[in-house]
Parts: structure tokens; sequence; C-alpha cells
């Protein structure tokens, strides 16, 4: 028994020195390369640019649940990277992106974003996609003064000095989306949800606008993430008799509840539904057949008509396979990077605070057309899109803004939103 | 603890313990602040695993749901940390859920003694009362184990679905300070991770008093064979309560400390596969003796930190073939390993220590 | 009214894709005592058979007998479960008898595997399956009541199952064979009954009924590989609830869960009904610890 201790306590010492060492080479390898700044982690940004170089990090989900929509996003900003480089790179140098897996695990974002910053001393990180990945890396990037590129449509009510968000907020996707169904779907609303913030919050907001557009709210559900039962939701559904479902389910729900909806013999031409999470992407998992005549709304499609998407798709194509489709936040992640090249060009340089004083107001001619960063929130203008499924899984644009929208995170332009602004 | 004779091979243990010791207590002078934080959440999850390893090393029985308590040690904390963030306000995530005043329930936790024992407590009470039902109507092994899933899925559901009061799937994340320090600042972390070592050594010296003492060795009793323990008078049900419930206060403590260090809850660390990892820390490390638990809770953590990012298809791979080989081959783990090599050159001895139940 | 009927029907539903769910699990685990936490990666292996056969129907087959595929992906979905399944008792679980904690944990790292793999070979995004047209529509019933033919057509298939496996059980020699092993191994394999490959072929055969589960799920949901993990748990709650290593009471503990499942999530909302049901389940594994039938036996353990 003794003996047996014994032992353990060499397996003990020995494991404890391996980390020890493990931790200590890595140290040392990263203090070399960055030399004297090593110490002072709130400038840490300005070590990115070594010799003829500046490293980015990109951190999305790999692995786990999430990996199905990001892996797609990171190709994106692979290739944005890679065209750039082709290019003569920024500042004369070339972009090194160094990958992290966020492992569809909010902990994961936050802890890899402290390493992107703090260890490798990467100039910006693009990544998330979830906004309680969002959330997680949010006080992480404000602590160490870091940057964020997000590229996911979202629930607004956020505006950090350190995110630049170049997906939609709530005035550029949804409220309009909910006016236009208003005009010409019908004034009955049924909301149906996954079960977290996204859907949650939007669904507030909708609520508002409901009441003050003069829509009639007839049912709200949520399901837990994963649901892939709906027969009773949609018996609910029917009960209700809605005109209009406006659907945040999100990932594999989708799935379920399409097919479902089917099955109870409902089509799009008995009862419009309206997705907010339902891209090019998401046509392929669930089949054409079951969503054909359903509505989406969306900033861009791939059949987006502008000369810079005609490139977009063509060299998205060739590099990855015939096979593969864009959808929204894979060009919102491909206009992150020009845009924060574009800034770093105009700066002269990769620090934090000058990247996002020249950032303001920039205008870059984007896939889905002319975008242009608004200073204040740091959110980007974008024309708002509503699109119909056809029988090829792509998108018929139904309606678009005409022009870019001014995004307004805390839809203070509009007066029914008075009581969800924020308390603090 | 009990007196007993200094051989040559307790003094090279001690002499290990205090090597072990003296290298997490001078880790600060070598490591970079980011990884010494990562250290710090890896002795956070050392302290889970044996609390793990009491009850399932020790006592046989099988929780996969000591992520909850592991969680609701964690909201405790997280709660306190936020409301100090917000100055005793509602948190920004009741503002987005529509919800304008502070709960009833939240308001003790702006004080930060309170969240301590709390806690330590909500997860040491729930595991009381759900031990007491258990236990007392026997049902123990295999179903015991497909419960506590049924109670993460609980539990999960619940939280994310009370976004409102409980942050829903976001989780708890945004704090300032604590007791007025700056959470961030590296000064606070060196402090944060002494205390966690600190923590780490007291809660392994209870472990070891607890298995040392006539309690452990019911416990080893009603693991080798509960019904010939109940026969000789003992009652089974209440030492798997008591120890079912220590091991949550355990868990407690390291959510606690985890909260801490890395600035986030959310439901997903409550959910079925971070409780089945914990698990698999144990038993690589080796379940039935603390340092195994302890040590596979480092190693692992730190290898998934390593190569999940270089490799992140190839790490779950790894990951899986590596619970069957160990579950399989070597179901003492790591450390049990070692002692086998270095047995069987002396004599093959029975598995007096055997951990598989010869009856079910 | 109306709603009532349709409720009925929708609970019946949701309690036969429990039970076939839970079937396979019902003999792995209720008669062999094995926790296979992996029964929900083959499942997945199930629907991605399915998949597989329809890929094969539209690339070398007329337009005409597309329809006609999911009649042959059924039991392909079977064979291939079945032989994933006879690899894994041959080359893990046989390790394992006797130690079911144990065989839970290594069957949790063989699902993870399994995972993995399925995400190397097909992708991680999710693959979408063309439901056969004669199974699309429904039966009405009455003015906007409409039972989808989906639905139907998967109770009939867990009553074909069901029946299967009771003459499998009951009364062949096969079946006999295998309740002699597992009311007494040793007096059995006294008798000359190789209890290796009774093992082998109870275990291959709970597997092949989780890939049938697998083929009728591509009917309602998601094709991916995390499809295994939306229903594993669901899945020994049926086999506890029901009471381990009686068929009738998988039957009886599915149809509970699933009546109570539609009527908790129509009169509340899906979480808080999901909530509930699982509450109520260890509600009442306190009462009734073996579950709703529990085998007589006089062993202590």
């Amino acid at each position: 028994m003794k003996k047996r201790m014994f032992y353990q306590f060499s397996v003990l010492l020995v494991a404890v020195t391996i980390v020890l060492a493990g931790c200590g080479a890595n140290d040392n390898k990263t203090a070399s390369t960055n030399g004297e700044t090593d110490k002072a982690t709130n400038t840490a940004n300005s070590g990115a640019s070594t010799e003829g170089e500046i490293k980015v990090g990109i951190l999305h989900s790999q692995s786990g649940t999430m990996a199905i929509s990001e892996v797609s996003v990171i190709d994106a900003e692979m290739m944005a990277i890679d065209e750039i480089n082709a290019a003569g790179g920024v500042l004369g140098k070339k972009i090194v992106p160094v990958l992290e897996d966020g492992a569809s695990d909010w902990p994961t974002f936050a802890e890899k974003a402290r390493k992107l910053i703090s260890e490798d001393k990467v100039a910006t990180v693009f990544g998330g996609w979830t906004s309680a990945s969002r959330k997680a890396m949010k006080p992480v990037f404000e602590e160490l003064n870091g940057l964020l590129w997000y590229p996911v449509q979202y629930e607004g009510l956020e505006s950090s000095p350190n995110i630049f968000y170049t997906g939609a907020t709530t005035n550029q996707q949804i409220v309009p989306s909910v006016s236009w169904l208003l005009e010409n779907r019908g004034k009955k609303f049924y909301l149906l949800g996954s079960d977290y913030v996204f859907p949650r919050t939007a669904n507030l907001v909708i609520k508002e606008q409901l009441k003050a557009e003069g829509g009639e709210l007839v049912g709200e559900e949520y399901t837990p993430l994963g649901h892939t039962d709906y027969s009773t939701l949609i018996s609910k559904i029917k009960q209700a008799k809605p005109d209009v479902v406006y659907n945040t389910l999100n990932g594999d729900s989708n799935v379920a509840f399409f097919k479902q909806l089917k099955d109870a013999g409902i089509t799009a031409k008995d009862l419009t539904t309206l997705s907010v999470s339902v891209a090019e992407e998401e046509i392929r998992g669930i089949g054409v057949d079951v969503l054909e005549g359903h509505l989406a709304a969306w900033n861009y499609y791939q059949t987006t008509d502008t000369p810079a998407n005609k490139t977009f798709v063509e060299n998205y194509k060739k590099k990855f396979g015939d096979e593969r489709v864009t959808a929204d936040p894979i060009e919102a992640g491909y206009t992150a990077v020009y845009l924060w090249a574009a800034a770093v060009e105009k700066a002269g340089s990769v620090e934090v605070d000058k990247v996002k004083e020249a950032a303001k107001e920039l205008e870059w001619d984007a896939p889905e057309g002319k975008v242009k960063i608004d200073g204040a929130t740091q959110h980007i203008y974008k024309t708002v899109r509503i699109g119909e499924v056809q029988a090829d899984g792509q998108f018929k644009e139904l309606w678009n803004s005409g022009e870019a929208v001014k995004p307004d995170p805390y839809l203070k332009g509009y007066e029914w939103a008075a009581s969800i602004q924020p308390t603090e | 603890m009990r007196l007993q004779k200094f051989t040559p091979q307790r003094i090279w243990i001690l002499i290990g313990y205090a090597a072990a010791a003296a290298a997490l207590f001078s880790a600060p002078l070598f490591v970079s602040d980011f990884r010494l934080n990562l250290l710090a959440k890896f002795l956070a999850f050392a302290i889970v695993a044996l609390g793990l390893d009491l009850i399932w090393g020790y006592t046989g029985i099988l929780s996969l749901g000591h992520g909850i308590f592991f969680g609701l040690g964690a909201y405790a904390m997280a709660m306190y940390l936020k409301l100090e963030a917000s100055g005793g306000k509602p948190p920004d995530f009741m503002g987005w859920s529509g919800l304008k005043e502070l709960p009833l329930f939240w308001q003790p936790f702006q004080s930060f003694w309170f969240a301590v024992a709390m806690g330590i407590a909500i997860p040491a009470l729930l595991a009381l009362v759900l031990g007491y039902f258990t236990f007392r109507n026997r049902i123990r092994g295999v179903y015991f184990t497909i419960l506590t899933q049924a109670l993460v899925i609980i539990t999960t559901t619940l939280l994310i679905g009370q976004q409102a009061f409980t942050g829903g799937t976001n989780g708890i994340t945004g704090y300032s300070t604590v007791l007025g320090y700056a959470i961030g600042s590296p000064e606070t972390k060196r402090v944060l991770y002494y205390i966690t070592v600190v923590a780490l050594i007291a809660i392994f010296i209870f472990c070891r008093y607890v298995i040392g003492s006539r309690f452990g060795k019911v416990l080893r009793a009603i693991r080798d064979g509960e019904n010939r323990a109940r026969f000789i008078g003992y009652n089974p049900a209440i030492y798997q309560m008591v120890v079912f419930t220590i091991s949550a206060g355990i868990a407690g403590v390291a959510g606690m400390l985890f909260v801490l260090h890395v600035g986030i809850i959310s439901p997903s660390m409550l959910g079925i596969v971070p409780s089945i990892e914990m698990v698999l820390w144990v038993a690589i490390g080796g379940r039935g003796t603390l340092v195994g638990a302890a040590l596979g809770a480092i190693l692992m953590n730190w290898a998934k930190s390593e190569f999940s990012t270089a490799y992140p298809q190839g790490w779950l791979f790894f990951m899986g073939l590596l619970f069957v080989v160990v579950v399989v081959f070597l179901p003492k783990g790591v450390a049990g390993l070692v002692s086998q090599i270095k047995f069987r050159k002396k004599r093959r001895e029975p598995n007096h220590e055997g951990i598989r139940n010869p009856a079910v | 009214m109306e709603v009532f009927l349709l409720q009925i029907f929708n609970g019946l539903s949701i309690s036969s894709i429990l039970l076939l769910v839970a079937l396979g699990l019902a003999i792995t685990f209720g008669l062999m005592k094995v926790i296979n936490m992996a029964h929900g990666e083959l499942i997945m292996i199930g629907a991605y058979s399915t998949y597989l056969t329809q890929n094969l129907f539209h690339d070398y087959l007329p337009k005409s007998m597309f329809d006609w595929y999911f009649v042959l992906a059924v039991p392909v979905s079977f064979v291939i479960a079945f032989l994933f399944g006879l690899i894994l008792e041959m080359s893990l679980i046989r390790f394992l008898y006797g130690r079911p904690l144990d065989s839970l944990l290594a069957t949790w790292g063989v699902g993870l595997v399994l995972q993995q793999l399925a995400r190397s070979i097909f992708g991680a995004p999710n693959v979408a399956v063309t439901s056969p047209a004669w199974l699309n529509g429904g039966l009405k019933i009455m003015d906007g009541t409409l039972l989808p033919y989906k639905r139907i057509f998967i109770i009939a298939l867990v009553i074909a199952c069901l029946v299967a496996m009771y003459f499998y059980i009951y009364r062949s020699h096969e079946g006999r064979r295998m309740r002699a092993v597992m009311q007494n191994r040793d007096m059995a394999s006294c008798l000359g009954v190789s209890t290796r490959r009774v093992d082998a072929m109870t275990f291959a055969i709970g597997s092949g009924i989780a890939g049938i589960a697998g083929c009728a799920l591509t009917l309602l949901g998601p094709i991916g590989p995390s499809l295994g993990t939306y229903y594993i748990v669901d899945a020994f709650m049926v086999v506890v609830l029901g009471g381990v290593g009686k068929l009738v009471g998988t039957v009886l503990g599915a149809t509970g869960i699933g009546m109570f499942n539609t009527l908790f999530e129509y009169w509340t909302n899906a979480s808080l009904g999901k909530v509930l049901v699982f509450v109520c389940i260890v509600a009442f594994l306190q009462w009734k610890p073996m579950g709703l039938v529990a085998m007589r036996s006089r062993s202590l353990d």
C-alpha cells in the first residue's frame, strides 16, 4: 500500500514538472519574439507587426455543435486574407492568420481570445457566431484593448468600443422585415424561436413593434436547442391561425420544424413563415423540397446582383468547390477582413486606437453592395433584403430597402422602442 | 491524523508532497500571466476531480451530474461578481430580457461572503436532498448514474429557459471587480492563483483525512460489497448520502474558483458532456487514488488546451480512443499503471482493491 | 375535439419514435446489462445509411424508381448498424460484461469517435434526405385534422419491429438460446450453447434496430453527426422507466413518456414540458425504483 503511494508520487512530480516545463517553454518562445512588449499587456497590439508580417486571429468553432455554421466563415475569412496577401498585403506586409478553436463553448472563446491578444499579440481578431460567444469575448477585448470583428446578425442593444459588428443589427433585419410582413402578408403574428438569447430579445423588439404598428400577437413559443418534435407546436400554431410565423429557430430545429410543417399539410401558400437564421447553407441541410416558397430576411444572398458579388461567388466556388454556396454571414466575415485591411492602410498602423479612428465612416464595395462603417456605433450600413426560397436552393429577392440602412443597435430612432432601452 | 511510523517510504512521500506544493507556489515566478491563469483553471478542475474521486473511486457511485454542482457554485459566485459590476442595479441581461427590478433572491448576493457560503451550501443541499431519496430507496449503480443525467437535463433546461433570472444560454459574464480589486489585473490574478493552490491543498488533505478515517473504510466496504456492509450493520444510505454531499460541496468550491479565473459561467458548463469529461479526468488519472484524480484533471486539460487548437478534429478522436483504452485496459488509470508495473516484477497479487462489483 | 384527437395522435407518434429509439437499448441494456452510450451513434449510422441509399438510387437508377429507395433503406440501415454492432461487440464490449459503469464510459468514448468519423466523412453540416412521395401528405379524418402518413408509417414500423422481436425472442431457437444465456449463463454454457456467439448476436440485433430507428428519423428531423445525442438520454429514460428486462415495460415506458410529453408541452411550453416529464420520471423512480414492470428475481444485487 505504502509502496504504491510512493509511485503515485513519482508520477505526480514528473507530471507537475512536465506541465510547468511546458508552460515555461511556451512562455520563452513568445517572450523572445516580442521582446519588451511582453509586460505591457495594454499596448500588446503594437507588438503585432514584426518584420514583414502582421498576425491576425481567427476564432470560430471548428468543433462542437456550432462548427456546422462557423467553418464556412473561417473559409471566407481565409480567402479574404489570401486575396489581400496576393495583392501585396497590408502596409506592405503579409497577413498571417492564427487559427484558434472556440469549440462551441463560451468559456473557451474567452480563454482563446485572451491567448490571441496577450500571447500571440495579434493585431485584430475575426471571430464568434453565437451571441453567447460574443458576450463571453467582449470583457476580454475591453480589458486588454483588443479588436474584434463579429460577422453575424444579432439582437442589438450592444455597442462595445472594441468590437466592429459587420452583421445586421435589429433595425437592419428584423424591424424592416416585420413592417414588410405587416404591409404585405397580414397582421396576426406567431413568434417561434429557440430558447436562447437572440430569439427572446428579438421577440421583445417585435412585440413592441407589433403594438405600435397595428399588428396582433397570437402566440409566442420557445423550444429547447436541439428540439426535434414539433407536432404539438404545429397544432398550437394551427389553432392560433396566424397570418405569419416569425421564425427565430436555430440550427437543427429548423430541419425538424419545416419537415413536420410540410407533413401537417401546411405549405408556404397556406402560411407565411419568415426565418432569420435560414440561409443558403442551411437550405442544403433542410432540403429544398420542404423549404420552397418560404421567406427569409438577410442583407445578402448568393444571388445578390452586384459586380463585387459576381467575383466573390466565383472565387469562393473556385477555391472550395462548386457545390459550396455563399451566405450572409460568410459574406460578412469576408467583408470584415477587407474593412480592417482598409482601415489599417488608412491609419498607417495596426494599433487598435488608430485603426478604430481610421475606420470611422470608411466605405467599401462589398458583395452585398456599398457598405460604410458608422463611427458612433461601429456597426455598418447595410441594405435589407427579403428573399423567397426557390427550387434550386437559392433566394429570389422580393424586396430590398433600396439604400443601405444606418445601424441603430439601441433602436433610438423608434419611439415604440423606448421601453426596451437598457437600464444602465 | 493518526500517528504513524516514519518509514523511509513515508518520508519520500512527504518530500514528494512538499516538492509538488513548492512547484505550485513558485509557478508565478516562471510562467506568464496568461499561462498562470490557465494553470489556475486546471487546479480548479483538479478540485472537482478530488470530489468526484471520493464518490466514484472510493464509494463506487458514478455521478454524471457533477457539472450541476460545479455550475451551481459557479453561478453563486457569478451572481456576486455581476452585482458588484453593476453596482447593485439589475445586470444587463435582465434589461434585455425585460426585467426592470432586481429579483428578491438576487439581493443577498451583493455580499461576497453570502455568495461564498451559498456556493458551497446550495450544491451540498441539493446533493443531500437528492441523495436522501435515491440512496434510501436503494437506487444505485447504473440507475443512479442515469438519474443524474436526467437531473442534468432538468437543470440546464431550466437555467436556459429562465433567461431573465439566469442569463440564459449566454450565462453570466462581464465582471469588473472582486471585493474592490480589478478582476483582470495581474496582481489580483496572482492572488487568486494562490488562493486556488491553498484550496486545492486544503481539500486534498481533507479528502486524505476522510478516506483514512473509519468513515472512509466504510465507504470502501460499501463500494466492494454494499449488501455485505449492510449485513454487518452499517446503513449504506447514510454514508452514501454524506459522501455525495461532501463531493457536491467540493465541486461548488471548484466552480466558484473557476468563475474567478475564467470570467464567465454558462449552462454549457453544466451539461452532460462536461460532466462526463470530469469523470474522464478521474478515470485517466486513476480512480481510487486522490493524486491520480487531481493529476488526471490537470494533465487532460493542459493537453486539451495545447492540442485541441492545432488538431480540433484529431483531438476528439484522441479523447474518445483514450477513454476506451483507459476504461477497458487501465481501469485504475495512469497512477494504477505505474504501481502495477512495479508490482508485477515482485508478485502477481490478487486484485484486492477491485473496482468491479462481482455480483452485478 | 379535433385538437384533442390530434394531440392523442401526436402523443402516440412521439411514443412510437421513443419506442423505436429505445427498443435496441432495451435489448442491449435490458438483457445484457451493457450501457451502450454509443446507441445514439448507431442511430446516426442508420440515418446516414438511408442517406447513402438515397444517393445511390438518385445516381444509378431511373427517376421512376427513386421513390422506392426507402423500402430498401430500412433493411440496409439494419444491416449496416448490425455489422457495426457486431464489430463493436467483438472488439470492445466483450471485455466489459459485468462492468456496467465501465461499459457506459467506454461506449461514450466510442460514440465520440463515431461522431467525429461521421463529421470527417460527410462533413459537419446536416445532409438532406428527400422523403419518398408516397409518404407525403396525410390521412384526412375530419376537416383540418390531418394525420401525416410518415407518422403512421413509423407507428406501423414500430409494431412490425415489436412483432418480429417477439417471434425472435420467444418463438425461435436462437431466441431460446438467447434467453437461456441471459437467465443463467453458466448453465446454458454447460448445455452446449455458445455464449460468445449469443452475446455477439444479441448485441448486434440491438444495434440493428437502432439503425432502423435512424432510418425512420430521417423522415422527421435533421440528419447530422450529432443526431444521436438528441435521443440517447430519452431512450435510457424509457428503458429505466419501463423496467429493465421486459419488452412490455419498454412499450409502457415509451407510451407514458410520449403521452405526458405531448400533454405537458400542450399545456405549458416545450422547455417546461420537458422539465416536467423528467421530474415526473425521477419522482416515479423514487417510488418504484425497478420501473413500471419489474423483473421478479430473488437475487440480491
